[in-house]
């Protein structure tokens, strides 16, 4: 199944990634009507040490802990990409605390988000992938 | 502090209705021109400190972001441009040569622009490309006198050392150090992909491209940067560079703070020494002492592999290349005025040599009233930008060309002509790892292997246009082309008629 | 092949999963003596809070049984296992025989014997959807609650009331609340915030005695309440196992593969007992997703599959009023820790390894300390300078997150 890898050899550190998540979860047509001025809540989030930087999202495992440690059943596998039910969702932060990535994170609203490959873009690939200008994010069967 | 006289030549003009103040353009410019003001909250710029490189431009998710010229202005005048103004104020207060990089960007003529190229209607028939075979593939290397056969009535074809090129088209000279270690090995897999060759300059073969080595041209100049035996067995040919398009009779000057501990190692000098390449080769002073390195070349190296010599496009360019030719040398390469490089002096690369169509005309013509253009290939360069100046160079008398700029512009450069700052936003002419890593050879060699493929494919069409299907024939064809607005001196030269003739 | 489940929570519902995964044919019988659909047993709380919904808080979606083909008896209690016969009774006397035998059982709420506890007109545990809907419908926003024991079960409970109740008053023995996954010091950022929220906490005293409305202390003191909810403990329901010859210690005897000692009995959840690893003991670790991976063991192993679950470590994620907490491991060794008052972080750590946590405010990205914990991963092998400011992949050695980062996990 082809998933999003992330090479830190090639990550600039841009954040754009962040940003192109934003937009694209945003489910607005314009980037800049869907962020100017707002406070963004990417599900791609980079780390960054000196030169060193390297974007994280959900690694889509095979055996997600999150998934079985759900206590909502928000969490799920569907057809290998673990998605998220936010309407069953609590906030529990169960998930924050068994994922090994860091890569569920609370949205502005309490309960979890995540990465959910947003494959349904025009260039059906994630957006962080598409807009990555340096190919350091890349969407792939390894 | 003394009145500041330079006023930038660009201003960076943001869209804020766009602008979602993400900074990718602050954490993207090395020239540290963007700025998020946390008062103001939103983004600011100092563009005295832009070089118009794009790579904010390029980047910025909502397009925000553009760069215009200034339109300041100085008192309209049409002998003391703005220009030259500015150059004495920079001057005045350095006391310095002015430096530059890129090729010549001077309103001088292109000759390219004024030559057209034929295409055949009802009498001859053109090729289509798509349906026929066309073929492009050239050898590099010495031919020889006369077909010789065997006892049995069979060509010998044993001939000097060759190169086979799948394309008319190598990547120039750039060292290791002038550019990053991602552009050369965006330029070395490019070149084993297209079948064809790149050019390691005068900086030495980085250990891990040795791989690359069946497609690599290895250059020896004047300061013996990186020359060893098996520096020079690793190449598929050896060129001697004795001058450079872009700055014809001085040498070269990379500074320390560009030769970090690789680059040191690859040039074979201590790190953070400045590389200086003297003007001349000390031990070239005549044909005959050039023809002695080029031997030592070829004895060192077995006879096996073809040596080139590079000249710059000069006033006497046909005497030198017919001397060439007889120091026994396989290919001259000739760099015309508009070459680039990554440092040069302002002046002489605004001033000095020759544009290179003229030169290319003139050489393959002295060549061929001697009846040794056979033992000398003929490869040139200096600002070949599209397939179009390939065929022409190519009817012109070309065997092969080099380019240099355009295969950089495929890899992001924005001819911001800023290269000798050592702050390529692009990766390219940096040695900062941070900015290194900005050009992702994986994705900088399918560039490059694209870019040739689609000048091959542009090539091929305008071949089969002129009912010509192999670049043998199209080689030194000069009734395929015409001049458009020259002079009758610029046409003998290039030994061409004037359209509608 | 048929296989029977006692029990219709996380551990049984792991084990439908388990089973499905290797056999698509047995037959599969859960039995519970709950009526309902399974659900989400610590989304009590939420509801209560209007956070979820009972169709929402539906641990499987509705149609689980169906496409799992898994026949359900709900509202029936089983009462006794017979293993040599491989049959069990259930509460009418009738009997069902199975080849594979899960127990998932779960726990029950402890009720200590306070004098006056029969007066008691309002109370009640809080542990089900129908403990829930029953102190709803005690409840008015006039209403004093006191609810013994400050411990996970009572704090949510208290939280989930904020607002809707005149006042709330927990009462625990303990010096502090949390005792089993917090510090002293963290137990008094928790204690203050939730004061801040309207809970009144009375520590280190109990109830002597009861009458109808108010609870006289040991210290003297008496809390008037209109409704109790008792939250001190609980007991796991090991009796169906013991009694037929199982080996339990507190609770149900399990080895890794999540087999009981009485061949092709299962147990898992709440029930029974699992190798701790990051203590390198046994003991119960009564969490829900424990109570999955327990429960997909099991099902897996009894379809013939192959499954360990030695990966176990206590952990718990739990907030209050948007207050979060993270805790896992145990707190043993050298301890780092660091507070602004407000966010609050305890690391411990010993033999080279990150022994347990503590994260209290900031928890963004705790699964990184819990990995750590997990995989004993020896410390010198990355940062730990990064690693103590904050959870991140940067503190690992380049070549780890190139795999982590760069590879199918």
């Amino acid at each position: 199944m082809k998933r999003v890898y992330v090479n830190e050899e090639w990550c600039l550190g841009c954040h754009l990634c962040e940003y192109y998540c934003a937009f694209a979860n945003s489910h607005v047509n314009d980037m800049a009507k869907a962020l100017k001025g707002k406070e963004i809540h990417p599900n791609i989030r980079i780390e960054e040490k000196g030169d060193i930087s390297f974007a994280v999202s959900c690694r889509h495992c095979k055996d997600p802990l999150c998934v079985k440690s759900c206590i909502s059943g928000a969490l799920s596998i569907d057809d290998g990409v673990v998605r998220i039910n936010r309407d069953k969702c609590v906030g529990c932060y169960t998930c924050v605390l068994v994922c090994p990535y860091g890569a569920i994170l609370p949205s502005p609203s309490g309960v979890m988000q995540k990465c959910e490959l947003c494959v349904e873009n025009e260039g059906g690939m994630p957006n962080c992938v598409m807009h990555c200008p340096n190919s350091a994010i890349v969407f792939e069967e390894r | 502090m003394p009145i500041n006289y330079i006023f930038p030549d660009f201003e960076v003009r943001r869209d804020q209705d766009r602008c979602i103040a993400c900074r990718a353009c602050e954490r993207q410019c090395a020239n540290e021109v963007h700025r998020y003001d946390e008062d103001l909250k939103k983004m600011v710029a100092d563009e005295s400190k832009c070089v118009n490189c794009h790579r904010c431009v390029s980047l910025c998710p909502t397009r925000a972001i553009k760069i215009v010229k200034t339109d300041n202005a100085f008192k309209e005048n049409a002998n003391w441009t703005g220009t030259l103004i500015s150059d004495i104020y920079r001057q005045a207060e350095s006391g310095g040569m002015l430096s530059t990089s890129m090729g010549n960007p001077t309103p001088l003529p292109v000759y390219w622009d004024r030559i057209l190229i034929n295409a055949s209607q009802v009498t001859n028939p053109s090729i289509d490309p798509l349906r026929e075979p066309m073929e492009i593939r050239t050898f590099i290397g010495q031919k020889p006198d006369s077909i010789k056969r065997d006892e049995n009535g069979r060509i010998i074809t044993d001939t000097t050392p060759q190169l086979e090129l799948s394309v008319p088209i190598m990547f120039s000279a750039m060292s290791y150090g002038s550019i990053s270690y991602n552009a050369h090995e965006s330029l070395a897999r490019a070149a084993t992909e297209l079948g064809t060759f790149y050019n390691t300059g005068e900086g030495g073969l980085h250990k891990d491209f040795y791989q690359y080595g069946p497609n690599t041209i290895v250059q020896v100049a004047s300061g013996r940067f990186g020359v060893h035996k098996k520096y020079l067995e690793a190449g598929a040919a050896i060129e001697i560079k004795m001058g450079q398009g872009a700055k014809p009779g001085i040498g070269g000057h990379l500074p320390g703070a560009k030769i970090p501990a690789d680059v040191a190692r690859t040039r074979m000098i201590p790190e953070g020494t400045d590389a200086i390449s003297p003007a001349p080769h000390h031990d070239i002073y005549s044909i005959e002492d050039l023809r002695q390195l080029v031997f030592s070349l070829k004895e060192a190296t077995d006879y096996k592999k073809p040596v080139f010599v590079k000249i710059a496009a000069v006033h006497n360019v046909a005497a030198i290349a017919s001397g060439i030719a007889r120091s026994g040398a396989d290919a001259v390469v000739i760099d015309g005025f508009r070459g680039g490089t990554g440092s040069a002096p302002t002046r002489i690369r605004d001033n000095v040599g020759i544009p290179i169509e003229l030169a290319l005309a003139s050489v393959d013509q002295r060549l061929r009233d001697e009846g040794i253009r056979h033992r000398l290939s003929l490869i040139v360069a200096g600002s070949v930008r599209s397939s179009a100046d390939v065929v022409k160079a190519i009817a012109l008398g070309a065997d092969a060309v080099y380019i240099g700029t355009g295969a950089l512009i495929a890899l992001g450069c924005h001819l911001c002509r800023t290269c000798y700052t050592g702050k390529c936003n692009w990766g390219i002419a940096t040695q900062r790892p941070e900015l290194v890593k900005r050009l992702n050879p994986n994705v900088g060699y399918q560039r490059l292997v694209n870019l040739v493929t689609a000048w091959s494919h542009e090539m091929k069409e305008m071949m089969g246009g002129m009912g010509i299907n192999s670049i043998e024939a199209l080689r030194g064809n000069r009734l395929m082309l015409r001049g458009v607005g020259l002079n009758e001196t610029e046409l003998r030269i290039l030994g061409i008629k004037h359209a509608g003739e | 092949m048929k296989y029977v489940i006692i029990g219709n929570s996380a551990a049984a519902v792991g084990c439908v999963e388990g089973i499905r995964k290797v056999d698509g044919e047995g037959e599969i019988l859960l039995i519970s003596s709950e009526p309902h659909h399974t659900y989400s047993r610590p989304l009590i709380s939420y509801l209560l809070m209007g956070k979820t919904d009972s169709e929402r808080m539906k641990y499987r979606p509705e149609g689980f049984y169906e496409r799992n083909a898994c026949k359900t008896m709900l509202g029936r209690a089983v009462t006794k296992i017979s293993p040599d016969s491989k049959k069990i009774t259930l509460d009418d006397g009738s009997e069902v025989s199975y080849d594979k035998l899960m127990v998932a059982t779960g726990s029950s709420p402890f009720i200590p014997p306070i004098a006056g506890y029969d007066k008691v007109k309002n109370k009640t545990t809080f542990m089900s959807l129908d403990d829930a809907k029953e102190l709803e419908s005690m409840l008015t926003t006039d209403s004093d609650v006191m609810i013994l024991g400050a411990g996970l079960i009572g704090l949510k409970c208290a939280e989930c009331l904020i607002g809707k109740v005149k006042s709330i008053t927990v009462v625990d023995m303990a010096p502090r609340i949390l005792p089993s996954i917090l510090d002293a010091d963290g137990a008094a950022i928790v204690q203050k915030h939730l004061e801040k929220c309207g809970v009144k906490f009375i520590l280190e005293d109990s109830s002597s005695e009861f009458s109808e409305n108010s609870a006289k202390l040991k210290s003297g003191k008496t809390v008037k309440f209109d409704a109790l909810v008792m939250a001190v403990g609980v007991r796991p329901n090991i009796s169906l196992v013991s009694e037929c010859g199982g080996k339990v210690n507190k609770g149900v005897y399990t080895d890794e593969k999540c087999a009981t000692s009485i061949k092709d009995i299962y147990a898992g959840g709440d029930c029974s007992e699992s190798f701790d690893s990051a203590l390198g003991d046994v003991r119960i670790l009564a969490l829900l997703p424990n109570a999955y991976m327990q429960g997909l063991t099991a099902g897996t192993n009894m379809a013939g599959g192959e499954a360990v679950y030695d990966k176990a470590i206590p952990m718990n994620a739990i907030g209050f009023c948007g207050l979060h907490i993270i805790t896992a491991g145990v707190y043993e060794g050298d301890a780092y820790i660091k507070t602004d008052g407000e966010n609050y972080k305890a690391l411990f750590c010993k033999d080279n390894m990150l022994k347990g946590f503590i994260l209290i405010g900031d928890v963004a990205r705790a699964g990184i300390y819990t990995s750590l914990i997990r995989e004993k991963t020896p410390l010198n092998t990355l940062d730990f300078e990064l690693i103590k400011d904050k959870p991140q992949l940067m503190a690992f050695a380049r070549k780890e997150r190139k795999s982590r980062l760069g590879e199918e996990v």
